[in-house]
C-alpha cells in the first residue's frame, strides 16, 4: 500500500511564511483530517502536494522514496489526485469527456476511444459504488453527483491518493453522508486520504487521524476517537474558542417585515422563487435554510430593492415597499450583509473607510453638498474598526489586502454599526475562520436581544440551527417545511433536499 | 477589454513607483528599441546621435523648447483627462477625437459669429460651449449605453466617423466657409476668442498660452472630483465593483451619462484650447489624432490626473522634439509614432520595465 510522508516543507511567498516545517504522513487504507482555519496554509500545502508550487525546502516521499514535483502532471503520474472544492468541469461535456479531459486515449487519424474510455468510467463507477452514468451530461447532474465525476477523474488516472479540499461546502447534508460513504470505500481499498476541511464534526466523524494547520505549522495531531470538537476548535484558532453561544428565548414583538405570496424571476426568467409568504419579527431570528441555488439570492435581491418582484407583496412596519432601492431600503434603517462579499460587499480596491462609507456616503456626516469629509470619514472608521476588531494595518489599507474573515467583519461592521431595524444577513460567515464565526454570531444574538428583527440566510446547516429562532427552508423556490426553534438537523436535511413533512 | 485596462492601467491612488518610475524607465527603454530602428534603417551613428540630441534640445534645450512642449502637451492632457475619469467609471471611451471636433467645431462658430462681446466674456463663452458640445456629443454614447446596453467602444467609433465627416461637411457651408475661398476652411476667430499667450513678456515668438493654465486647473479639478466628493466617489465605486456599486444604492444608468458627458467635456475643450489657442479656425483633421493620442496617454498616467499630467507632458515633449529631429537630422516623425507605442507596451508590461532595469526597482 502506499503511503506519503511530507518532510519538513517550507514555502513562504515574499515575507508571508505560508508552510514552515510541515511533517506530515499519510497511508493506504486511512484517512488524514486537515483541520484549519482559512489562510493557516492548507492550499499552499496541498498546492505544493500535486505539483503546483515547489517548496522552499523539505522533501516530499512517496513510499519512503523522495519524490520532486515539477509540474501536476508529476504528481498525477506520481498518484496523487487532487479533488478540488470549485469543481473543473465542463458542463456540456459528457461525465466520460470530462473524465478523460486532458488524457485522451486515441487510435488511427487521433481517433477518440470514447467508447473504452466510457467502459471504464463505468467500472470505476461500479467498484466505488458512486452510481454516475458515463453518458450523462455534467450540467444536468446534482451537484453531489458532479463531485463523483471528479472524484472518478482522479481514479481514471490511477490516483492513489486522494486529496479531498473542502469536498463538502457545496452538499446537502444527504449528500454529504453518500460522500462519507464514498470515502469509507476508497479507504477500504487501500487508497489513501486527505481530508482538507474546517468543519469539526466532519473529521470527527470520518477521519482515522487528524493533524491542525495553524499560521503555516502543524500545531498538533489529534485522536478523533478521544478528541471533542472544542478541543480542535481551540487549536485551530489559538485560544479558546466558545461554540455554543448562550441561546435565552427569544421575546418576539411586533411583526416588522412581512412576505407576502412573493414571486420573482432570476436572471434566465425562470421562477426562482414561487409564492411565498413569511414573516419576520422584532426580536427574533428567522432563519431560511437551503441547499445554495435555491431562491435565496432572489428572495433576498427582492427584498433589498437589488431585483423587481414579479409579483406579491413586501411590507414593513405594515406599509408596502413596491418599487423600493437599495439606497430608500437603507435609509428606512434596514440594512444587509450581501451573500458574496467579494462580488457586491466589498470594493476591493477602496480603502477600508471607503468601504465603511459604502451606502452613506452622500449623507451627512461623511458629506456635505457633494464635498466628502474624510477627517470624519476617518474617524468614523477608526470606531468601527475598533469596535468590530477589524484587524488592519489602517483604515487606509485596501480591503484587498485583508483576510477573509476581516473582509467579512468589515462588511458586518458597516451593516451593525448603527442603530437599525432589520437586518438580512446573507450567508454572514461564509468561507470565514473559526474565530471571525464566533464573533459574528455573537452580534447577531446581541442584535436580537436588542429586539432587532433578523433574517438569516445560511446554507450552513450548523449556523441556522445556532442562532434561529424559526426556521424555513427554501427548496427550488418555495418553502418546503417550516419548523420552530429546535428542529433535528435530520429533520431539516431532509427538508433540505426536497422532502416535505406534510 | 475594459477589466484588462482597469487591472493594468488604472491606479487607485498615487504611487510613485508605478505612476512616475516604470513610466520614465519604459521611455528610456522605448528610446533604446528606438535607436535600434534606427541603425536597422541604415542611419549612420553620427545621424542617430544628432537625431537624439535634437530630440532632447527641440524639447527641453530652450525656452522655445519648453514652450513648444508644453502647448503640445495642452490639449492632450485635457482630452487624456476624461479619458482617464472615464476608464476610472468602467467606460472604455474612445470617442474623444469626435467630441474634441464637435467642440472645436462649436467653438469656431462662436468664435468667428460674435462680435460685440469683450473678451473677458467672449472667450470664456467660446470654451464653455466648446466644453457643452463635446459633453453633449459624448453624452449620446453614455445615454445609449445606459438605456439601451450598447456598448461604448462601438458606439463611439461609429460617433467619431460622424464627427469627422460632418466636420468636411460644414466647413463646406456658406455660414462657415471663409469667404473667398474654395477649399474647406473656416472663418478665423475673433481676436476677443483668442486665448491670449502668456509669455510674450519674455519673448513674443513664444506660442505659449493661457490654455496651458486652464489645463492646469483641469488636473487640479478633476483630481478633486475624483477624490473629494460624492460624485468621485460614486464613479470610481461604479468602475471598481458594479455589483457593489448597485448595492450601495448608485444609479448606474445616471453615472454612465455623467462620466460621459465630463469626459466629453474635456475633450470639448481640448478641440477649444486648439482653436482659440493655436489654430485660430477650423479645418479638416484639425483635431490631428489629439482625441487618439490622448488614449495613450491616459495609460501611460494610470487615469491618475497627476500621472496624465506628466504623460501628457512627455508626449508633449515628443512632438515638440520630434519636429526639430525631423528638420535637423532627416529622421521622419513617424519615430516618434513607434516609440510612443513602445512605451505603451512597456506599460502594459511593467514586468518587463522592472526586469529589464532591476537595479531601479526594489
Amino acid at each position: 500500500m502506499i503511503s506519503i510522508e511530507l518532510n519538513k516543507i517550507s514555502k513562504s511567498f515574499g515575507p508571508v511564511k505560508a508552510n514552515q516545517n510541515i511533517k506530515l504522513k499519510a497511508k493506504g487504507g486511512e484517512i488524514l483530517g486537515l483541520l484549519g482555519e482559512n489562510g493557516a496554509g492548507k492550499t499552499t500545502l496541498m498546492n505544493i502536494l500535486s505539483g503546483l508550487y515547489l517548496p522552499d525546502s523539505g522533501e516530499i516521499l512517496i513510499n519512503e522514496k523522495p519524490v520532486k514535483f515539477d509540474n501536476p502532471g508529476d504528481a498525477i503520474s506520481a498518484g496523487i489526485g487532487m479533488v478540488h472544492q470549485h469543481f473543473m468541469l465542463v458542463p456540456i461535456f459528457s461525465v466520460t469527456e470530462n473524465v478523460i479531459l486532458g488524457n485522451e486515449e486515441t487510435g488511427l487519424a487521433n481517433y477518440l476511444k470514447l467508447s473504452e474510455a466510457e467502459q471504464k468510467v463505468k467500472e470505476i463507477s461500479e467498484q466505488y459504488s458512486l452510481l454516475v452514468d458515463p453518458k450523462e451530461i455534467t450540467e444536468r447532474l446534482p451537484v453531489g453527483t458532479q463531485q463523483r465525476v471528479e472524484i472518478i477523474k482522479v481514479l481514471f488516472r490511477s490516483a492513489e491518493v486522494l486529496i479531498f479540499d473542502e469536498p463538502t461546502a457545496v452538499l446537502t447534508p444527504q449528500e454529504v453522508t453518500e460522500l462519507f460513504n464514498i470515502m469509507n470505500s476508497l479507504r477500504e481499498s487501500g487508497k489513501a486520504i486527505i481530508f482538507i476541511t474546517h468543519k469539526l464534526h466532519e473529521v470527527l466523524e470520518i477521519c482515522d487521524r487528524i493533524s491542525i494547520l495553524r499560521a503555516g505549522e502543524i500545531v498538533g495531531d489529534a485522536d478523533p476517537k478521544t478528541a471533542s470538537s472544542k478541543e480542535l476548535a481551540s487549536m485551530m484558532v489559538g485560544r479558546p474558542v466558545n461554540l455554543s453561544l448562550d441561546s435565552t428565548a427569544s421575546k418576539p414583538g411586533n411583526t416588522l417585515l412581512e412576505v407576502r405570496n412573493l414571486s420573482v424571476l432570476n436572471e434566465r426568467q425562470d421562477a426562482a422563487v414561487s409564492n411565498i409568504s413569511f414573516n419576520v419579527r422584532e426580536g427574533e431570528i428567522l432563519g431560511v435554510a437551503g441547499v445554495q441555488g435555491n431562491g435565496q439570492t432572489e428572495l433576498v435581491d427582492a427584498i433589498t430593492g437589488l431585483r423587481p418582484k414579479l409579483s406579491g407583496e413586501i411590507l414593513y412596519f405594515g406599509e408596502n415597499m413596491s418599487a423600493v432601492t437599495p439606497r430608500k431600503i437603507h435609509q428606512i434603517r434596514i440594512r444587509h450583509i450581501p451573500e458574496d462579499r467579494q462580488k457586491s460587499g466589498i470594493i476591493g480596491n477602496f480603502t477600508v473607510s471607503e468601504n465603511l462609507i459604502l451606502n452613506n456616503y452622500y449623507a451627512s456626516p461623511y458629506s456635505k453638498n457633494y464635498a466628502m469629509n474624510w477627517s470624519k470619514v476617518n474617524d468614523e472608521s477608526e470606531k468601527i474598526i475598533n469596535k468590530f476588531d477589524i484587524r488592519t494595518p489602517s483604515a487606509n489599507t485596501l480591503a484587498e489586502n485583508l483576510s477573509g474573515g476581516n473582509q467579512q467583519k468589515l462588511v458586518v461592521g458597516r451593516e451593525m454599526s448603527d442603530d437599525v431595524d432589520l437586518l438580512i444577513a446573507s450567508q454572514p460567515t461564509r468561507g470565514i475562520d473559526v474565530g471571525s464565526i464566533e464573533y459574528i454570531h455573537e452580534q447577531l444574538i446581541g442584535s436580537r436581544n436588542h429586539g432587532k428583527g433578523i433574517l438569516l440566510v445560511s446554507t450552513e446547516l450548523e449556523e441556522i440551527l445556532t442562532l434561529s429562532d424559526r426556521i424555513i427552508v427554501l427548496f427550488r423556490g418555495e418553502i418546503i417545511d417550516e419548523f420552530g426553534a429546535n428542529p433535528t438537523p435530520e429533520e431539516i436535511g431532509l427538508a433540505m433536499a426536497g422532502h416535505s413533512r406534510k | 477589454m475594459i477589466d484588462y485596462i482597469r487591472n493594468k492601467f488604472v491606479k487607485e491612488r498615487f504611487d510613485l513607483q508605478e505612476i512616475l518610475l516604470v513610466p520614465v524607465f519604459a521611455t528610456v527603454l522605448a528610446l533604446l528599441i528606438g535607436y535600434f530602428f534606427l541603425l536597422a534603417t541604415g542611419e549612420s551613428f553620427a545621424n542617430i546621435f544628432v537625431a537624439y540630441s535634437s530630440l532632447f534640445i527641440g524639447s527641453l534645450g530652450s525656452l522655445n523648447a519648453i514652450s513648444e512642449t508644453f502647448t503640445a502637451a495642452t490639449p492632450l492632457v485635457f482630452a487624456a483627462l476624461g479619458i482617464a475619469l472615464a476608464f476610472r467609471a468602467g467606460l472604455f471611451n474612445i470617442g474623444a477625437e469626435g467630441q474634441m471636433i464637435i467642440g472645436g467645431l462649436a467653438t469656431v462658430i462662436v468664435g468667428f459669429s460674435i462680435d460685440f462681446l469683450p473678451i473677458w466674456i467672449h472667450l470664456p463663452l467660446a470654451l464653455s460651449i466648446g466644453a457643452l458640445f463635446g459633453a453633449l456629443y459624448a453624452a449620446i454614447a453614455g445615454w445609449l449605453k445606459a438605456y439601451t446596453g450598447a456598448h461604448e467602444v462601438i458606439s463611439t467609433i461609429m460617433l467619431n466617423l460622424i464627427a469627422l465627416r460632418l466636420l468636411d461637411y460644414v466647413l463646406r457651408s456658406p455660414i462657415i466657409q471663409k469667404e473667398g475661398r474654395n477649399d474647406p476652411i473656416s472663418k478665423s476667430i475673433l481676436n476677443s476668442a483668442e486665448l491670449p499667450q502668456i509669455l510674450t513678456f519674455i519673448d513674443p515668438q513664444l506660442r505659449l498660452h493661457g490654455g496651458f493654465l486652464l489645463m492646469l486647473f483641469a488636473v487640479f479639478f478633476i483630481y478633486w472630483l475624483l477624490f473629494y466628493t460624492t460624485i468621485g466617489y460614486e464613479f470610481r465605486a461604479t468602475g471598481a465593483n458594479p455589483n457593489a456599486a448597485k448595492y450601495a444604492g448608485i444609479k448606474a444608468g445616471l453615472t454612465i451619462v455623467l462620466v460621459m458627458a465630463i469626459a466629453g467635456a474635456l475633450a470639448g475643450l481640448a478641440g477649444a484650447n486648439q482653436i482659440t489657442g493655436v489654430l485660430g479656425r477650423a479645418s479638416p483633421g484639425f483635431s490631428a489624432s489629439i482625441g487618439f493620442d490622448a488614449i495613450a496617454v491616459a495609460l501611460l498616467g494610470r487615469s491618475h490626473p497627476i500621472g496624465v499630467l506628466f504623460a501628457g507632458l512627455l508626449f508633449g515633449a515628443l512632438i515638440a522634439g520630434g519636429r526639430l529631429m525631423q528638420v535637423k537630422a532627416g529622421v521622419s516623425v513617424d519615430l516618434i509614432t513607434i516609440i510612443q507605442a513602445l512605451i505603451i507596451v512597456f506599460i502594459a508590461a511593467p514586468l518587463l520595465v522592472k526586469k529589464s532595469l532591476p537595479w531601479f526597482f526594489k
